[in-house]
């Protein structure tokens, strides 16, 4: 097993999400496009001080 | 009285191929039409036929989003603001509009209702997620639709529909009383077949709204879009949005910038990244919204939709807080193109319509998945939350339209609607009846 078929597997149970085994070929086929194109934004530096978009107004 | 029976009448006509409406509120449309023919009041859009996607509440039907799942809800109460605001504005609403589900979608296909059609050739594809917003308007059914746009949901389809469409600021416009997707992204918005009525769409929804906690709290800015296009700069974005486009997207642009006298190119910075961002905060939103449904009812979604989000619940939390905080810096860093720039053009889609049922595109000789890519320079653009005008081009020889991002700066909606009334007097874009 792979470590995106474990997460899948560890994941969904977490979560209580019911997965049909039929399905773990896409999930993991989206999973891996998600991760890879958040790893590019993980990859981009910024400073510590940068605000997230968001603002909340009380 | 007259366009809301016309209207009716096209829909009797013409949904059978379209398949645009999942609704029609006939009985309301004639209703409002009789008390307006009744009435004295000038009103700016008095008597004009609407419609909309059918997340935005319309009274007495339940919101369906593109869904199975949301047929079991009860029936608004209520409609949406932005419908309350066309309506007293004078149009009528004469029904709610196909969708792809939950607007997780750049294709218009439903597998529950079926397809929405492209009105210039019924075996392509209406463009999504707003696609029977654009089936309607480019089919001459209705002249204004409403939609939402997330990540290119109204410019798509005005794209592939040959329709002018407005995608406002972020914020801009009241999402109170419609289906969310999205709250970090989603927008709402107007499709028209000129560019008149989409600004008079445009100023009658305006104004701030207790509802919605994102709607801007600036008063409402009626946009006068006749000024013409003297003291504007123009500039087309490079790089990014000039990669992977067929030839048709590419001479769209080049066709628009000539007409706009446009000046060098520049590059928005990180675009990529931004459209990757994007993409991470609307996989994990979404799976957030959907959380319950997905426990619950896992096969009442379609399954494309329904294995997107479950793989977005399972992205880690510090991932999406790093794409909020890139959002940050590259919406600083976007705005400093407009200290050289007043509008910015990019293409809509890659492409033309697609035809129903393609899963491949091949872009710049690469064969690439069809529904990610489709939005693949609409993305940063609303990332960033700029407003945009998509207007609709012709190419000569060419069967099928394809449209053109006219982006302008923060709360700027103005001098996006100028130019794209200038485009259409000049005849550079114009909406097309169907045969």
């Amino acid at each position: 097993m792979n470590d995106l078929e474990t997460l899948i597997d560890v994941g969904s149970r977490l979560l209580s999400i019911p997965i049909d085994p039929a399905w773990k070929p896409a999930i993991e086929a989206n999973l891996a496009v998600t991760l890879r194109l958040a790893a590019s934004v993980d990859a981009f530096p910024l400073p510590d001080e940068a605000d997230p978009a968001p603002v909340y107004r009380p | 009285m007259n366009a809301v029976e016309t209207a009716l009448a096209r829909i009797a006509e013409r949904n059978p191929v379209l398949n645009a409406f999942t609704a029609v509120t006939a009985d309301r449309a004639r209703a409002k039409a009789a008390a307006l023919d009744a009435s004295d009041v000038a009103l700016p859009l008095k008597g004009v036929p609407f419609a909309v996607k059918n997340l935005f509440d319309i009274a007495g039907i339940p919101t369906l989003a593109g869904s199975l799942i949301n047929r079991d809800r009860p029936a608004a109460t209520a409609d949406a603001t932005l419908i309350r605001r066309m309506e007293a504005a004078g149009a009528v609403l004469v029904g709610a509009l196909n969708m792809g589900e939950y607007a997780y979608d750049f294709t218009g296909e439903n597998v529950h209702d079926g397809p929405s059609r492209n009105p210039y050739d019924a075996t392509r594809m209406s463009g999504g997620s707003s696609g029977g917003s654009g089936s309607a308007v480019g089919g001459g059914v209705v002249p204004i639709a409403l939609g939402s746009d997330t990540n290119g949901s109204i410019r798509v389809p005005s794209s592939f529909c040959g329709i002018f469409g407005l995608k406002p600021t972020f914020g801009r416009l009241s999402r109170a009383g419609s289906f969310p997707f999205v709250a970090s992204l989603d927008h709402l918005g107007p499709f028209a077949t000129n560019v008149r009525d989409l600004v008079l769409a445009y100023n009658a929804m305006q104004g701030p709204d207790p509802e919605d906690p994102f709607c801007t709290e600036r008063p409402a800015e009626p946009v006068d879009a006749s000024g013409g296009i003297a003291g504007l700069r123009v500039r087309v974005l490079g790089g990014y949005f000039r990669q992977g486009a067929t030839a048709q997207a590419l001479a769209a642009v080049d066709t628009v910038a000539a007409a706009l006298g446009a000046g060098e190119p520049v590059e928005l910075p990180e675009a990529a990244r931004a459209r990757a961002a994007a993409y991470v905060v609307t996989a994990t939103e979404g799976a957030a919204l959907h959380l319950d449904r997905l426990r619950r009812r896992p096969n009442d979604f379609d399954p494309a939709v329904r294995d997107r989000l479950i793989a977005g619940a399972l992205v880690p939390a510090a991932l999406v807080a790093k794409a909020q905080k890139f959002r940050r810096w590259f919406r600083d860093n976007t705005l400093r193109l407009f200290d050289d720039a007043d509008i910015l053009l990019a293409p809509c889609t890659p492409c033309p319509a697609p035809l129903l049922g393609q899963t491949t595109l091949d872009l710049a000789g690469e064969t690439v998945p069809l529904r990610p890519n489709i939005g693949i320079y609409t993305q940063p653009i609303s990332f960033a939350g700029l407003p945009v005008a998509a207007v609709p081009v012709w190419l000569p020889n060419e069967t099928l339209p394809i449209g053109v991002q006219v982006i302008a700066a923060p709360w700027r909606e103005d001098m996006a609607l100028r130019a794209a009334a200038y485009l259409e007097q000049a005849g550079v874009c114009r909406w097309k009846p169907c045969a």
